[in-house]
């Protein structure tokens, strides 16, 4: 028996680590966070040598044919720098869409090229967790896409993945006529998201979509990925509330030795360990435990979203006056949480459908 | 991650089952802790390695080799097929592992034999009026006379005092050495003259708890564990020994799903509390932070297992997490039933035979003993993140 990690997978945590230290610290963040042409080609290309976009590629399309924990694994890294990066759009819902449900050729044309970092695909699939105001996608007979695609993840891309109204995955080429993108400013820098106009793009159709259970599995490996992504936000604000706690000091001490301070400490790591072990038995569940793998998913995608609230607000809470600064930088992980919470469905929403995936409601 | 046992345990799993499906009709039925079925069961339960497997026969265990996972899996089936297991109680699960590792050998034949088969019982004094939190400030006091330590002073909170046949109880025996090295680790008979037990009811209505008054109680010399002044030592292993045992995440698996069902049969206005989207809510939160503690739990026996210690933190948070979470848990139960939440004594309309209530408020004694959740808070953030203590009170002069 053996619940955690592995020693590769420890190794692979370590490699992003050390490479996103060197070239995703907060100047280089912060670089793309102000301006709107960098597309973080250098990180995702850096990225791309470790392997970081194969990782759920097969190997007989070029990639490395890991696990969905592996991929957390990653996720849970680039969290900790606050990375931007295509990571959940390309290498993971495009992914997962093509392997379940691309023909032969689409994996053929598709993967190597996400696999070796030179393709990336936005992921136009908002509307599968929940459909706002204004969202509606639909798909032609004609092979042509009509309507609007709100929150399309990596909008920089060369190519979409989107879910027409009838949870459908299409692939339409970013420089095809009928597409436009239009940037939705929002709260996290360190993702773009935007609306898709849809005039008569032309689409090529994953075929295999026809399977209502496709968009859903897409969906929950998605989750656990962006509730990875959390993890790792969270246990990085508490690294830095606690180290920030060791060094300031008032009253003639450091304010770590104040009850008051450690006890939030206290109880964000009392939050981050046990939701530590239900991120990793989930995405563990995506590949091994199929009657829980759903289930499994929406509760560490719910229940991180609140962790990360929480230790948000905390660790914030104790830089005191420099957390709220940006010269500090703490909000980027902040808001990069803030993000992950309403991305692919919020709480709410995620909790509603664990209920009823267990025949509950 | 491999979350399976392995062949050899799911063979031993199914030899519990065997034996589970066999005796069941031999286990006791709510019988108290000194009747003879109670007894009877747990000699079985050692001869088969199902209770004190792993102490030695000499003293009265099964002798096994020490194996987490098996340990395990017996805790899992007898829970499972809801038959009581072995004995519990303080002398079971925190004398006898101190005594093991720091009694002498006269002490652990005298006293781990009887405990094991249940003819022993024991409480523990530890806690005093004025030493809760800061237990090594405790008062109670022994004094060496002859052969016998005559000890005066009181303790709180003592369980089961009014049933047990001994105590294991801290005494403060060097009252000019520092705090925690004038403690010492006493062991003696309930009966002793001069020992007054008050119970102590608490609010649940419950008189588990007592009050026990010390006054001139004459005890043999050697009836001391450990050397003079290294009580405190002799406790905190025992102390380790409670905190793994508060926090068991499969009996909050086994409430959360009470209460699902609870949820299907209750309803207002003729809707069931489970389609009622506030409550549904509740319940999906709740349900999520018992899997989070299982799958900690899980990671802590796994690192065990494998001999690694890379689950300090882990460790560290489960009493507070575990004792916090099942309060939650058994309040949602009492709100879904709204007024008939309130049901409590012998009365009508109670569910689960006002188990909700009860829990609830037992839980919010367990946040508070075994160390409360702000000492837990202490605890975590010094041990597992590195953070200094709180520099001692100056105490103004003159005072």
């Amino acid at each position: 028996m053996e619940f955690g990690l592995s020693e590769e997978q420890g190794l692979l945590r370590e490699s992003v680590d050390r490479f996103l230290d060197d070239h995703a610290d907060l100047d280089r963040v912060r670089k793309y966070a102000d301006d709107p042409h960098d597309r973080g080609d250098d990180i995702w290309s850096g990225l791309a040598e470790l392997g970081v976009p194969a990782v759920l590629v097969p190997e007989t399309h070029g990639g490395i044919g890991l696990t969905a924990l592996d991929a957390a694994v990653v996720a849970e890294s680039l969290g900790a720098h606050a990375a931007p990066a295509p990571y959940l759009s390309t290498a993971v819902l495009a992914v997962a869409a093509l392997r379940l449900a691309g023909d032969e050729a689409q994996q053929g044309a598709y993967l190597p090229r996400i696999a070796d970092g030179s393709l990336r695909i936005g992921a136009a699939v908002s509307e599968l967790s929940g459909a706002r105001q204004g969202a509606a996608v639909e798909a032609r007979d004609d092979g042509t896409l009509h309507g609007k695609a709100l929150f399309v993840l990596d909008p920089d891309a060369d190519a979409f993945l989107v879910a027409d109204g009838t949870r459908r995955f299409h692939l339409v080429q970013a420089d095809a006529g009928g597409v436009e993108t239009t940037l939705l400013p929002q709260v996290d820098r360190t993702r773009r998201i935007a609306e898709l106009a849809l005039s008569g793009a032309p689409s090529e159709p994953l075929r295999g979509s026809g399977d209502p259970d496709v968009a859903l599995q897409v969906i929950d490996l998605g989750r656990v990925i962006v509730a990875a992504d959390t993890l790792g936000a969270a246990q990085e604000m508490l690294d830095q509330a606690v180290a920030y706690a060791k060094q300031r000091e008032q009253f003639n001490r450091v304010i770590a030795s104040f009850q008051a301070v450690k006890h939030l400490c206290a109880e964000m790591a009392a939050e981050i360990e046990p939701a530590r072990a239900l991120l990793w038995y989930a995405a563990h569940a995506l590949d091994e435990v199929p009657d829980e793998a759903r289930l499994m998913a929406c509760h560490a995608k719910a229940h991180l979203a609140e962790v990360g609230q929480f230790v948000g607000k905390t660790a914030t809470i104790v830089h005191g006056g420099m957390g709220f600064t940006d010269l500090l930088g703490l909000h980027y992980w902040f808001k990069r949480m803030g993000f992950n919470r309403q991305v692919l469905g919020g709480p709410e929403r995620v909790r509603e459908e664990a209920a009823r995936v267990q025949g509950l409601a | 991650m491999d979350l399976s046992y392995g062949p050899q345990y799911d063979a031993f799993r199914q030899e519990v089952r065997d034996f589970i499906a066999t005796h069941r009709d031999q286990a006791p039925r709510g019988q108290g802790i000194r009747s003879e079925p109670v007894k009877r069961w747990q000699k079985l339960l050692i001869e088969h390695g199902y209770a004190a497997r792993t102490i030695p026969v000499e003293y009265g265990g099964h002798g096994g080799e020490p194996d987490i996972l098996k340990a395990r899996i017996i805790g899992e089936e007898f829970a499972a097929a809801q038959v009581p297991g072995g004995l519990g109680g303080q002398g079971v699960s925190m004398l006898v592992p101190t005594l093991l590792e720091l009694g002498t050998e006269e002490q652990k034949r005298e006293f781990i034999p009887p405990t094991l088969a249940g003819d022993m019982v024991w409480c523990q004094g530890y806690s005093e009026p004025g030493a809760g939190s800061d237990l090594a400030s405790l008062r109670t006091s022994a004094v060496l006379d002859g052969d016998e330590w005559v000890i005066n002073g009181s303790k709180i909170w003592t369980s089961t005092a009014h049933l047990a046949d001994w105590i294991f109880c801290l005494v403060r025996t060097e009252p000019d050495a520092k705090k925690h090295q004038g403690i010492s680790f006493l062991l003696f008979r309930m009966d002793t003259p001069g020992i007054e037990i008050r119970p102590l009811v608490d609010m649940t209505m419950a008189s588990n708890f007592n009050e026990v008054f010390f006054t001139d109680v004459r005890v043999p010399k050697d009836q001391i564990v450990g050397q003079r002044g290294e009580g405190w030592y002799v406790a905190n292993a025992i102390l380790g020994h409670e905190r793994d045992s508060l926090g068991d995440p499969n009996a909050s698996l086994a409430r959360v799903n009470r209460l699902v069902e609870l949820m299907k049969t209750e309803t207002v206005d003729g809707q069931r509390a489970i389609d009622n989207p506030a409550f549904r809510d509740r319940l999906i939160k709740i349900q999520a932070r018992v899997t989070a503690l299982r799958m900690n739990d899980m990671r802590i026996l796994s690192s065990r297992i494998n001999g690694r210690g890379d689950t300090g933190l882990a460790r560290l948070i489960t009493k507070l997490q575990a004792t916090e979470l099942r309060h939650d848990l058994e309040g949602l139960g009492i709100d879904i039933m709204g007024e008939f939440g309130l049901m409590f004594g012998k009365g009508p309309h109670l569910r689960d035979q006002g188990s909700w209530q009860n829990h609830y408020m037992y839980f919010l004694g367990l946040i508070i003993g075994g160390g409360t959740s702000q000492i837990q808070k202490n605890i975590i953030s010094e041990r597992g993140l590195g953070m200094p203590r709180e520099p001692k009170a100056v105490v103004p002069a003159g005072s």
